[in-house]
């Protein structure tokens, strides 16, 4: 078997008071500012995204900066209290460019590690939350599987929250490129996406310039190390995604009577709410895992994030799937949220590689191959 | 108000130790003396083998005593004793009963059985039917016990009985400690699907129990009998299970044995399997550390249902990839097991004996009304047999 087998340390699973304090300020901020109406009302707008939630939720609560060090203008955090903000974020479906650009661009040019010159200029602006970066990929991306190949030249389908950023970083087979969203020679070109939450869109390079970051062969291992976190963090947006779920439909099955009862009242919807806690407080366990073994740099984090990855993509997909059956035909209206938190899930399971490709990372890394 | 902290355990053990030397001590004898230096169960009060200090200090003994080499008390073979029976009679026992049973019990020299589930009343265990009739200073007992682990080998049992049917089900019960040697008590071995027979059947036929025996008061056999319940908890063991640890464990290592054996429907459903084991594993992992850090959830409710599902899914998978050898089974020959072993057998045991796995220790049916219920607060069933006279119920 391989070292992959046995985990070398414990894994802390458990919350901090710290991240209880930042989860409780996240969490009213989001109340405050993005209840379900307001995101309802935003999504179909011209601005989805909130200036001033995120400036609130990455500059004043300072989130993201979190995988910053504080010598290069960050909190000097880790990925467990980003985990904690995401949790958040998916018990709210905001739109904000977090994942993408406080987890996943922070952390490949953080995987750069120079520290100097434009890469820690980019990392201050990032973490002070005055600039928004994401990484010029698809949203469905997976680690490894990004070919390094392209020029400042061509076509980058479905980029999440490319709208939102001011800088995309660019991989070419010649390097990793900051390439400012505005300048000549970049378009990005909204589409219309199944999960209204997070938008995106197409990123069409023409000539474009930009700012080399790294050579083609420090920039592969960086952008494999910014998906691997995207991956394992998402696990805990897709955690809060479907503890909201499920919190909701305890709520409206006591309050819902039909047949003279508590809808809730039914061993048949009973059972199924009891299975989704079991699956959410299995969830749990898997987010905090990939959480902590990438704050700890643990040699196991490949294998963690992708049992989370594989886990916790099912869990919010059926999570939403029953919030919306067991509601019946309020859940199917435009006016109550539990579609947009169907739309994430969904797109959530694809996003990063789907539970499928986990597993199939799993077959490797545990030795458990295909016939 | 306890005086008694870990130096002083540790001391305590060492004068144990020093007085009666593991390896020239007879068991029984380094047993008895471990209880009568309050070294047994640290939290049990003074004279019953304890010395009322914290639980959590139990470990500090522990520790040393392995060191030691010293013998332990065998705590998988008197399990029930232990678990269940102890708890109800330091918490509901006159102070002779508490003298009289406490010391053989832990000891080991005196094996105890529980009493409590009947052919008519599983689930729904307060619609128990085996009468105890009042007869002088005695009770006569009259009806039949199942799922009874060691009713062969014990010489007690923790019984509980209907002593009034005109009263609602859960009002009418009281709790007493069975003689199993008395005349009356028939033991039978109660086969299983696997071939074995870990349980037996009780036949109780004009069992006499004198009223010294009774535990608690009349007709609180059902508040007493919660006690014993809730002692029945899932041992979260202290220590971490390693990856692959359970059930999962014997297939991942078929797999990787066996490549002739593989197919692409077999693969994706272990890879599931094996995810979900994993995440099992890491659940039971995080909660441990909860109860080590002071913050127990209710998480606890949730991890039988998991592994009940999870043994049984992983064992039929394992039938199916040994493909031909799948066909056979290890042993069908009727045995009386001392101790139950989920996982020491061939794949078809595991596959058969895990079927009792969401059925022993309450339902999933039933936990999962539980975690509805008392995690999820949804509403209770409207019930109709709560207020109805116990003999006016439906059977």
């Amino acid at each position: 078997m391989t070292a992959q087998t046995e985990e070398t340390v414990a894994p802390d699973l458990l919350y901090s008071e710290a991240e209880d304090d930042l989860r409780a300020a996240v969490r009213s901020l989001l109340a405050d500012r993005a209840d379900a109406p307001t995101v309802i009302a935003r999504i179909e707008s011209d601005t989805p995204y909130d200036p001033q939630l995120w400036k609130a939720l990455g500059a004043d609560i300072g989130a993201a900066g979190l995988l910053v060090p504080e010598k290069l203008g960050g909190q000097g955090a880790s990925h467990r209290e980003a985990a904690v903000v995401l949790e958040e974020l998916g018990r709210s479906v905001a739109p904000a460019p977090y994942l993408t650009s406080a987890v996943v661009a922070t952390e490949t040019l953080l995987a750069l590690g120079t520290e100097d010159g434009p890469v820690g200029e980019l990392l201050g602006e990032l973490a002070a939350g005055r600039k928004v970066a994401v990484l010029a990929v698809p949203f469905s991306a997976e680690v490894g599987t990004v070919a390094v190949t392209g020029t400042l030249d061509g076509i980058v389908t479905a980029v999440a929250d490319a709208a939102a950023a001011d800088l995309l970083l660019v991989p070419t087979s010649d390097g990793l490129y900051a390439v400012e969203a505005g300048a000549t020679g970049v378009t990005v070109e909204p589409l219309v996406a199944l999960d209204l939450t997070r938008p995106l869109a197409t990123v069409t390079l023409t000539a474009a310039t930009g700012t080399r970051l790294a050579d083609a062969e420090a920039a592969r291992p960086a952008v494999r190390r910014g998906l691997l976190a995207g991956a394992g963090l998402l696990a805990s947006e897709q955690l809060g995604l479907a503890e909201w779920c499920l919190t909701e439909t305890v709520r409206y099955t006591r309050d819902r009577h039909q047949f003279n009862r508590p809808v809730g009242s039914f061993q048949a919807l009973k059972h199924r709410m009891a299975q989704l806690w079991l699956q959410v407080v299995s969830a749990r366990a898997a987010a905090r895992n990939a959480a902590d073994a990438l704050a700890s740099g643990s040699p196991d984090t490949p294998l963690a994030v992708a049992v989370a990855q594989a886990y916790c993509s099912g869990v919010a997909v059926r999570a939403a799937e029953e919030c919306i059956q067991l509601h019946g035909g309020i859940g199917m209206t435009w006016e109550h949220p539990a579609h947009l938190y169907l739309k994430r899930a969904k797109a959530d399971s694809i996003a990063y590689g789907t539970a499928g490709r986990h597993r199939d990372a799993i077959a490797e890394l545990m030795e458990l191959p295909a016939p | 108000m306890t005086t008694v902290d870990a130096a002083e355990l540790r001391r305590l053990t060492r004068e144990l130790l020093a007085a009666h030397p593991p390896a020239s001590t007879d068991r029984t004898d380094f047993l008895k003396a471990r209880f009568d230096a309050g070294l047994a169960w640290v939290h049990y009060p003074a004279g019953l083998g304890g010395l009322d200090a914290p639980r959590s200090l139990q470990p500090v003994v522990d520790a040393e005593l392995a060191a030691a080499g010293a013998p332990d008390n065998d705590p998988r073979r008197i399990g029930i004793g232990l678990g269940m029976a102890a708890p109800t009679i330091l918490g509901f026992g006159t102070d002779e009963q508490k003298q009289r049973f406490l010391r053989p019990l832990w000891v080991g020299e005196e094996v105890w059985c529980q009493l409590f589930s009947e052919p008519g009343a599983g689930s729904d265990l307060a619609a128990l039917g085996t009468r105890a009739v009042r007869d002088g200073e005695d009770w006569v007992v009259d009806g039949q016990k199942v799922w009874t682990s060691s009713a062969h080998v014990a010489r007690w049992a923790i019984l509980i009985a209907r002593t009034d049917p005109d009263l609602p089900k859960h009002r009418g019960i009281s709790y007493f400690i069975c003689d199993m040697t008395d005349p009356g008590v028939e033991v039978r071995p109660l086969r299983q699907i696997t071939g074995e027979a870990e349980f037996n059947e009780v036949f109780l036929t004009g069992v006499r129990i004198p009223d010294s025996r009774r535990l608690g008061p009349v007709g609180d056999g059902w508040k007493v009998a919660q006690t014993t319940l809730m002692n029945e908890r899932v041992s979260i063991g202290g220590s971490r299970i390693p990856r692959e640890g359970g059930m999962i464990g014997p297939v991942a290592r078929t797999w990787r044995e066996h490549p002739e054996l593989r197919t692409h429907d077999l693969h994706q459903r272990l890879l599931t399997l094996w995810v979900e084991a994993e995440v099992a594993r890491l659940a039971g992992e995080r909660l441990r550390q909860q109860l080590v850090a002071g913050q127990p959830g209710p998480e606890g409710s949730g991890m039988k249902l998991a592994f009940a599902r999870l043994n049984q899914e992983i064992s039929g998978l394992e039938v199916e990839l040994r493909g031909e050898e799948g066909l056979l089974y290890d042993d069908w020959t009727m045995r009386r097991p001392e101790l139950v072993d989920f996982t020491g057998r061939d794949a078809g045991y595991r596959y058969l004996r895990s079927k009792g796995n969401s059925i022993e220790g309450g339902t999933s049916e039933v936990l999962l009304n539980i975690v509805a219920e008392r995690v999820l607060g949804l509403p209770a069933e409207p019930r109709n047999d709560k207020d109805v006279a116990w003999k006016d119920l439906s059977r």
